[in-house]
């Protein structure tokens, strides 16, 4: 009975249990402290549980369809609509799976470190409120199968986080730094409203699938691309639109910075999908691929050089995050330049394709674990300024260890993960065009050199003076960093078969946009 | 021409809401551009959801079977209220801002710049 | 900065008003143009006209912030919950499980054209009184806050 009930409702379940958790715990944190940290551990631990079990569901039996409202969960297109699909259906197909299991394992870890790394603060209660918003946002715009849905997705996103950057409102900086993130988001927000009103009109569909079977690409059409991929491009942080990201990264509170990394690559997820699944082979593919391509190299180096003469550690590490973005854009926009060509897709675009989507799931876990470890360090020492750090390795090993493991992942050595998902990039990326694939080994010495300096400053030398009484991290924050590692640490090590059991799969649901079509429309 | 003027009043509302968030130097003022930029988004929608000789989806008022679809209307009021949403968020973060600068003024509102 | 007497005795006797015509616009959101988040904006209206009208702190003697957090935070619980029930019953997520059920809001709508009746649409009213409650305690309490931040400005 009741797996049955599992089963049959997973997507609704997935969106239902985060928003009736956050929106339970104003009432129940008032009762005490110890009753909110277990409600919302509580409520997420289940968010995840449903999110795996979507994720095991869909990866064994195919694109998960979900139509809110219906007599049945399955009827998308009902007999009296004349063959329109009308209400607001969740299409969860291997690469929206893929998306939901990052922000499920993410923000598990990310909420057990909260519990006691965000004790210090005053209104928790609107802060996990929040949180738990931000979660559930994030795990409906990567499972919507529907655009207005994903407008109203991101925007929840976007107020969300922007309330959660500019929480300490004390400090004027923050709110500073949630203001230019929140005005980005609400033009982003308000682009991407123009481009749905576009597509709307001409095919008078809000269905991601009805629109792209539909779809002529007509000179309306690609203003509407262009507004999309400006929206998202600005969301994800990008390079000419990346301006927001270091202050809205450094400034937010650790936790939150995590949650962000996530909820920009749902950004990521959303320009791939409206790509791939709504243009599809319909655009010019080789203009639009040199775009994200063009878009991604000029992140890469664009980030990773000014992140190195960076003082303030978190400012650091969101120069870093997009750098990195860059790496995902190179990757996928290698595959996207060669869509329409099946013999180069079958040799390198394909592998470009699992690279970049397998940098998203090694990004949102070493990313995640470096802005933790760095939050560990701000919560016990007090301060964010690299030049005043030092000799903290004697007192803070384990988050010392966690540290590295992050910095060696982004760096590309083998054998964490990030070496995994790199090395598929370079290959491929070399037979496109051999320069793209030195920038970005280039890049990636850049990365190292600059996190050999932030570990020796912070870790290395003696034991300064001031900071002979700093203590190790409390266990929950140690144990949050600690899966983070692992998980990095296990995907470095089999890497191939994560990218052929997870990655593959989502690969091959991106660029097939007959099988999402024909999930909704039938044999179409 | 004339069927084409809720797309012009779209396209000069677009101008003026962007040229006021790039020109002012107010927070408020800016706050109005965005406000000005959401109306056109939904002045757009409802013009594109217009239909000749249709009328409102209201069942017990229905004369003909010539109902307009109404999702261009729900969509127009989900937008309204994340706007409305939207300039609460940022007229709490103006006041906050105020409260730390002592100015609206985004030009001295400038403590991030590195 | 209290208003004169006049303008608060006349926000005093235009508040019930204002309240009734709000809660119109949101039992009959599933009739008549409007809904939820209308009626409830027209209510916050109300509570908005006697916050202008008296001061800051004798709005804030008034109105208990705690019972406006529960109304916002109780009206979601409700919104999502009545989504909730129809899953319980065995239909999707949001199915309207109330429609022509007999019961509350359960009458078979009369085709043809006609005034209306209240007591159709299924679950729609439940939502829309959901929706009511939490957007009048939300915007209240956003023109509360924002108004307890002016005062410490003493303006």
């Amino acid at each position: 009975m009741i797996t049955d009930f599992l089963l049959h409702h997973t997507p609704a379940l997935l969106v239902a249990v985060p928003l009736l958790g956050a929106f339970l715990t104003p009432i129940i944190g008032r009762i005490s402290p110890i009753v909110r940290k277990i409600w919302v551990m509580g409520t997420m631990t289940l968010t995840s549980a449903i999110a795996v079990l979507l994720v095991y569901l869909v990866y064994t039996r195919g694109t998960f369809v979900y139509v809110f409202g219906a007599l049945t969960p399955g009827l998308a297109i009902p007999p009296d609509s004349g063959g329109i699909p009308i209400r607001i259906i969740f299409t969860v197909d291997p690469m929206g799976a893929f998306m939901d299991l990052i922000v499920a394992v993410v923000g598990f870890c990310v909420i057990l470190y909260s519990l006691s790394g965000d004790e210090k603060r005053t209104g928790l209660h609107y802060f996990y409120t929040l949180f738990l918003l931000l979660i559930t946002s994030v795990l409906g715009m990567v499972s919507t199968g529907d655009l207005f849905n994903f407008f109203v997705f991101i925007e929840i996103s976007s107020l969300a986080s922007a309330g959660l950057v500019a929480f300490s409102v004390e400090q004027g900086r923050a709110v500073e730094a949630g203001l230019k993130y929140f005005m980005i988001s609400t033009m982003g927000g308000i682009f991407l409203l123009f481009a749905i009103g576009i597509l709307y009109g001409q095919y008078n569909a809000l269905n991601i699938a009805m629109i792209a079977e539909r779809m002529q690409f007509t000179s309306l059409d690609k203003i509407a691309l262009v507004l999309m991929v400006v929206a998202l491009a600005m969301k994800c942080g990008a390079v000419p639109l990346h301006f927001w990201t270091p202050d809205a990264y450094s400034l937010a509170p650790s936790t939150i910075t995590a949650m962000l990394v996530v909820v920009s690559q749902a950004s990521l997820y959303g320009l791939f999908r409206f790509v791939f699944t709504l243009y599809n082979l319909t655009l010019n593919y080789v203009t639009i691929g040199w775009v994200i391509i063009i878009l991604g190299v000029l992140s890469m180096v664009i980030g990773v050089t000014m992140a190195i003469p960076q003082k303030d550690v978190k400012r650091l590490m969101a120069y870093h995050a997009v750098s990195q973005t860059g790496y995902m854009l190179l990757g996928v926009g290698v595959g996207l330049a060669v869509l329409g060509n099946q013999a180069a897709l079958d040799t390198y675009g394909f592998i470009a394709i699992e690279g970049g989507l397998f940098h998203i799931i090694n990004h949102a876990l070493y990313k995640g674990l470096l802005f933790l470890t760095a939050g560990a360090i701000i919560y016990r020492i007090g301060t964010r300024d690299l030049n005043k750090m030092g000799g903290l390795g004697h007192s803070m090993k384990y988050t010392m260890i966690f540290f590295m493991i992050g910095a060696l992942a982004i760096a590309g050595i083998p054998p964490f993960n990030g070496f995994a998902s790199k090395l598929l990039i370079y290959e491929s990326v070399y037979l496109f065009n051999p320069l793209l694939a030195i920038i970005a080994m280039v890049v990636s010495i850049l990365t190292l050199a600059s996190f050999v300096k932030v570990f020796h400053s912070i870790f290395m030398g003696p034991t300064l003076p001031e900071y002979s009484k700093v203590r190790e991290a409390p266990p929950a924050m140690l144990i949050g960093m600690g899966i983070l590692a692992v998980l990095i640490i296990a995907f470095g090590f089999f890497p191939q078969l994560v990218v052929d059991s997870l990655v593959a799969p989502a690969a091959h649901a991106l660029i097939n946009q007959g099988s999402y079509i024909s999930a909704i429309l039938g044999g179409a | 021409m004339f069927w084409n003027l809720p797309y012009i009043s779209v396209v000069l509302l677009t101008l003026i809401g962007i040229s006021i968030i790039i020109l002012k130097k107010n927070l408020i003022k800016i706050f109005m551009g965005v406000n000005i930029l959401t109306s056109a988004v939904n002045l757009f929608i409802i013009a594109v959801g217009y239909r000749d000789g249709g009328i409102a989806p209201i069942y017990t008022n229905a004369p003909s079977t010539n109902m307009v679809l109404p999702t261009p209307q729900a969509l127009c009021l989900t937008s309204i209220v994340i706007g409305v949403a939207t300039t609460a968020l940022l007229l709490t973060f103006a006041m906050l801002l105020y409260r730390t600068y002592g100015t609206t003024d985004v030009d001295k509102i400038r403590e991030l710049r590195e | 900065m209290r208003m004169s007497k006049i303008v608060r005795t006349g926000s005093d006797l235009m508040y019930p008003f204002i309240f009734i015509f709000g809660w119109y616009v949101i039992m009959h959101g599933h009739l008549t143009p409007g809904g939820g988040f209308q009626g409830g904006a027209v209510v916050a209206t109300g509570a908005a006209l006697v916050i202008v009208a008296y001061s800051y702190q004798e709005v804030n003697a008034m109105i208990k912030k705690a019972i406006l957090m529960f109304q916002e935070s109780g009206g979601l619980v409700l919104f999502i919950g009545a989504g909730l029930a129809g899953m319980i019953l065995g239909f999707p997520f949001f199915y309207n499980w109330l429609a022509n059920s007999g019961s509350l809001f359960g009458m078979s709508v009369i085709p043809g054209p006609n005034p209306g009746e209240l007591n159709t649409a299924g679950f729609l009213p439940l939502m829309n009184i959901a929706v009511g409650t939490e957007v009048w305690g939300g915007l209240t309490i956003v023109i509360l806050y924002m108004l307890s931040g002016v005062e410490k400005e003493g303006i």
